[in-house]
C-alpha cells in the first residue's frame, strides 16, 4: 500500500480526483448561494441610501427597506452637461444596474482629473453618475447623490442627501471606508453625522460649495456656521478628505451643473 | 504517538495545549478580527467549521494521499472549504461578512488549520481528527473571545454592540482607549493571557534556550 501510492500515475490520479471533487463543491456553493448574495448586496446599497436620507428606521426589515426605497426614482446624470441620460447610453437596461465606480476605471466612460483639480484624490471621474430622487406631485423633495474620495488610509464611499431646495443637507453617510477605528472611523458616529443635518452647501450665488470642517468645534457665534461642521478629533486627514470630497462632488466637476439645472427646472 | 482518547483530543487544545497560547499559531487573525465580539464569534465559528471539516476530509483521504503532494492536497481541501464558508457568510450574514472582509479568505493561511491537518489528521482516524479540529477551533475561539472582550469593552465601551460604558463621543463619561481598537493592542492582551495561562499551568513554560553565565568579570571601577 505504502509503496503503491507513491507512483507517478497514482499521484496524478489523486490530484485529478481531488480537483474534480472540490471544484464541484466550490462551484455548487457559489451557484446555489448566488441569488441570495446578490439580493444582500442590493439591499445593502438601498439601506445606505435610505440611511443617508434619514429614512431608515432602526431595525427595519428587508421588505420595509424595499418598500421605502421604491419611492425613489433612480436616474442617470451626465455630470458635464447636467442632463439626465437614458440607461441605454451607458449600455444597461435598468439604471439600477449601472455601476459608476466600475465606469470610472473604463477610459470610455470616465474622465481623467487633472491632479491640481483632484481634490477628492480619486484620479478618474465617471462621466455619468447614478442618483436617486424622491418627488412628490412633480416636485423634487429629496436628492441622494453618491460621493467618494480619499481620506487617510482609504477611499470613503458614501451618499449625501439634499432637501428639495438642493442646498440644505439632509444627511451624509459613508458605507465603505477603512479609516482608523475610533479616530477617522468616527465618520460613522451618529452624533457626528447628525451635525450635517441642516447645513447649507452653497451661499447666495450657488456655484461654489462652501463646506468646511472646523477644528475645535462650531459654536453659536462661529461666522458662516451654516457651512461648517466640527472636524473629527484626532483625525485631521480624514476630516480634510471628507471636506474636500464633499466640495469636489458638489462643485462644478461634480453635481453643481446638474443641481443648477434642476433648481431652475431645466431638467 | 501515545494512546489518544476522544475527550483528551477535544478538550486539551482549549487550555493545556491552546493553539494560540502554547503553539503560538494563528496570531495574525487574532489581531485583525477582535475589535468587536459579534465579528469575532462569526470568525470563530468559521474557523471551527473549517478546521473540523478539513481535518475530517484530510483524515478520510490520508491513506490515499501520496506523500509527495500531501501539502498541496491539504491546501486544496482547506481552500475549498474556506471558499464555501465565505460564500455562506455572504449569503446569510452579509453585514458581518463585510466587516470580516478578507479575513475569512485568510483562514486558508491560518497556521492552525494547516498545522492540524498535517500534524494530526494525517496520522489519525476521521472521528478523532474531526474532534481535534473542533477542539483546536474552540481553543482558538476562547483566546479570540478573551481578546475581543477587552478590546471591545475598553476600546469602544460596548459588548456585542450594546453600549455599557457610554463613551464621551456619545455624550457619556467613558473616555475610550483608542489603542485597544488598533491591532497592536491584541499583542498586549495575548501576552498577558499567555502569562496568566503559564502561571496557572507552569508545565507550559518552555526551558530557556540558553542560560546566562554568572557575572564574574569586574568592569572598570
Amino acid at each position: 500500500m505504502a509503496k503503491a501510492k507513491e507512483t507517478v500515475s497514482r499521484t496524478l490520479l489523486v490530484a485529478l480526483v481531488l480537483s474534480i471533487v472540490f471544484s464541484v463543491v466550490v462551484s455548487t456553493a457559489a451557484v446555489v448561494l448566488r441569488p441570495l448574495q446578490v439580493q444582500n448586496q442590493n439591499l445593502d446599497i438601498k439601506t445606505n441610501i435610505l440611511s443617508a436620507a434619514g429614512m431608515l428606521n432602526e431595525g427595519a426589515s428587508a421588505e420595509e427597506i424595499e418598500r421605502t426605497f421604491a419611492e425613489f426614482d433612480v436616474r442617470l446624470v451626465d455630470l458635464d452637461t447636467g442632463d439626465y441620460v437614458e440607461p441605454s447610453a451607458v449600455g444597461v437596461e435598468d439604471p439600477m444596474k449601472y455601476d459608476m465606480y466600475k465606469a470610472s476605471s473604463d477610459p470610455e466612460m470616465s474622465t481623467n482629473i487633472l491632479s491640481s483639480a483632484d481634490k477628492a484624490g480619486i484620479k478618474r471621474r465617471p462621466n455619468v453618475a447614478k442618483i436617486y430622487t424622491l418627488s412628490e406631485n412633480g416636485d423634487i423633495k429629496r436628492v441622494v447623490l453618491p460621493v467618494h474620495g480619499y481620506g487617510l488610509w482609504s477611499t470613503l464611499y458614501g451618499f449625501m442627501s439634499l432637501e428639495g431646495d438642493l442646498n440644505t443637507i439632509e444627511g451624509l453617510g459613508f458605507y465603505s471606508h477603512a479609516e482608523t477605528p475610533g479616530l477617522g472611523g468616527e465618520v460613522d458616529n451618529p452624533r457626528w453625522k447628525s451635525q450635517w443635518v441642516g447645513k447649507e452647501l452653497y451661499d447666495a450665488d450657488k456655484t461654489e460649495p462652501k463646506i468646511r470642517l472646523l477644528k475645535g468645534g462650531v459654536g453659536a457665534d462661529t461666522p458662516n456656521k451654516q457651512h461648517k461642521v466640527d472636524a473629527l478629533s484626532g483625525a485631521t486627514l480624514t476630516s480634510r478628505g471628507v471636506e474636500q470630497l464633499v466640495n469636489y462632488w458638489m462643485g462644478d466637476q461634480g453635481y453643481a451643473t446638474f443641481l443648477k439645472k434642476l433648481r431652475e427646472g431645466e431638467v | 504517538m501515545a494512546e489518544v482518547n476522544a475527550k483528551q483530543v477535544l478538550f486539551e487544545p482549549i487550555f493545556s495545549n491552546n493553539p494560540i497560547g502554547l503553539q503560538i499559531l494563528g496570531i495574525c487573525s487574532a489581531l485583525a478580527v477582535t475589535t468587536s465580539m459579534s465579528v469575532t464569534i462569526v470568525m470563530c465559528l468559521s474557523v471551527i467549521a473549517v478546521t473540523a471539516c478539513s481535518n475530517l476530509a484530510v483524515s478520510l483521504a490520508r491513506t490515499q494521499i501520496p506523500a509527495s503532494i500531501r501539502i498541496i492536497v491539504q491546501m486544496t481541501i482547506i481552500a475549498s472549504l474556506v471558499i464555501v464558508v465565505d460564500q455562506v457568510l455572504k449569503a446569510y450574514a452579509y453585514e458581518i461578512s463585510k466587516q470580516l472582509s478578507v479575513f475569512v479568505g485568510l483562514i486558508i493561511t491560518n497556521c492552525i488549520v494547516m498545522g492540524r491537518a498535517e500534524g494530526f489528521a494525517m496520522q489519525n482516524g476521521p472521528w478523532l481528527s474531526f474532534l481535534d479540529g473542533v477542539g483546536n477551533g474552540v481553543g482558538y475561539s476562547v483566546m479570540l473571545l478573551f481578546v475581543a472582550f477587552f478590546r471591545e469593552l475598553l476600546g469602544a465601551g460596548s459588548l456585542f454592540g450594546v453600549t455599557l460604558l457610554t463613551p464621551v463621543n456619545e455624550g457619556g463619561w467613558y473616555i475610550t482607549n483608542g489603542l485597544l481598537l488598533l491591532p497592536p493592542s491584541a499583542f498586549f492582551i495575548i501576552g498577558l493571557a499567555i502569562w496568566g495561562l503559564r502561571t496557572w499551568m507552569p508545565e507550559q513554560v518552555e526551558e530557556p534556550d540558553f542560560k546566562m553565565s554568572r557575572h564574574t568579570h569586574k568592569e572598570a571601577f
